[in-house]
């Protein structure tokens, strides 16, 4: 037996509601957003692989960059080999936008979704904002 | 099922390592993992160093200062309090306090003369730095910066006797006329100093002032290697270095 028993009840409705407001108000709203890999860059591309799967890239671009961080910076190293032994060059303007030339669409479109506000391009150049 | 104590834990100590033999099999299987290299067509050195004619240098002349500033997106505010250099020109009586005394040619004593970072055998700056964003590369010398990880805290300012390191007080960015897309720029609130070109160095190539200077007043070299440039003009005449008897060893010799 419980005492007021509907306004309980109600009060727990509307409380739940409002703790999974964020869920469902944003459902079907924000899709995530297509990542374009149609550069003309890319379509020039014999084979289109990135430097390393696209699920890891996906998931860990990041470490990846800051590995990448260390070895030019830290340790003067500024070729990347990868499980296929395939060599790059490490750098985020000439070999990451040197593909991804679409940064607006391609990098900046997921982060505004997610929310990430990453402080590359505080100093990193993008090529197309080189001023002439 | 009767077992004793002993034969269950050779038991489970068996299938436990049989457990992992598929796992180490599946990376062992991977391939190589991915790992990073230094450039094949790099200028190797073991101890980078710089000689500085500073006779050969014609009055006026800027080449150096600005193909480096150019190559390194340096911004140029207009202003000497904010101003940020890499190389730059300085009176030889302030370069050189030591050898000054009453009687040394007035001219001389007002001539300017190219400085930059010494990147010093024995840095301070690189004691100082709390971050160690400032580091001395050991496989060549190079007294470098991170610049990811300075927190613009400025002891290496405090610390460096020769004025080398310039703090970005403001966002350099609108006041660097022509960027360079492939080097970056850095932002308000870091510390900032000649990098003897390291990026060009794993380019294969020289440094950028010592590349733009016509008179050849720039000498860059290895000291480890007997058979260079550098080191036969070192051995063969008398170079000064900026106040030595601090102890800093100071990489860059002058021929005055």
């Amino acid at each position: 037996m419980i005492y007021n028993r509907g306004k309980i009840m109600a009060g727990l409705l509307i409380f739940l509601a409002l703790l999974t407001f964020p869920f469902w108000y944003g459902k079907g709203r924000t899709a995530p957003p297509a990542l374009p890999l149609d550069t003309p860059e890319i379509q020039k591309l014999p084979v289109k692989k990135c430097v390393e799967p696209t699920a890891y890239m996906k998931a860990s671009h990041m470490e990846l960059l800051d590995r990448w961080r260390d070895a030019v910076v830290r340790d003067g190293n500024h070729l990347y080999v990868n499980h296929e032994g395939k060599q790059f060059f490490m750098s985020l303007s000439q070999t990451c936008l040197g593909c991804h030339s679409n940064k607006e669409k391609f990098c900046d479109s997921c982060h505004t979704y997610s929310g990430v506000k990453p402080n590359c391009w505080n100093c990193h150049v993008v090529p197309q904002e080189g001023r002439a | 099922m009767n077992l004793s104590r002993r034969a269950l834990l050779k038991v489970a100590g068996i299938s436990l390592i049989g457990a992992g033999v598929g796992p180490a099999l599946k990376a062992l299987e991977a391939g190589e993992s991915p790992r990073t290299l230094a450039s094949p067509n790099r200028l190797a050195g073991k101890r980078w160093a710089m000689v500085v004619h500073t006779q050969k240098c014609p009055t006026g002349c800027k080449e150096c200062i600005d193909a480096c500033h150019r190559e390194h997106n340096v911004p140029d505010f207009g202003n000497p309090k904010d101003e940020v250099k890499w190389v730059w020109n300085e009176p030889f009586k302030d370069v050189f306090p030591g050898q000054e005394h009453p009687y040394v040619d007035p001219m001389l004593k007002e001539k300017p003369v190219l400085v930059l970072c010494n990147h010093c055998d024995n840095p301070p700056c690189v004691k100082v730095c709390p971050t160690q964003a400032t580091f001395k590369r050991k496989e060549d010398g190079i007294v470098m910066m991170d610049y990811h990880r300075c927190i613009g805290c400025r002891f290496c300012i405090a610390g460096c006797p020769y004025g080398a390191r310039s703090m970005n007080f403001r966002d350099p960015r609108p006041f660097i006329k022509k960027i360079k897309p492939d080097f970056p720029t850095r932002t308000k609130g870091v510390v900032e100093k000649c990098n003897f070109c390291e990026e060009r160095l794993a380019k294969g190539l020289l440094p950028a002032c010592v590349e733009a200077c016509k008179d050849k007043a720039l000498v860059f070299g290895d000291l480890e290697n007997p058979q260079s440039e550098i080191r036969k003009i070192i051995q063969a005449q008398l170079t000064l270095r900026r106040r030595p008897e601090l102890g800093t060893k100071p990489q860059v010799y002058y021929l005055v």
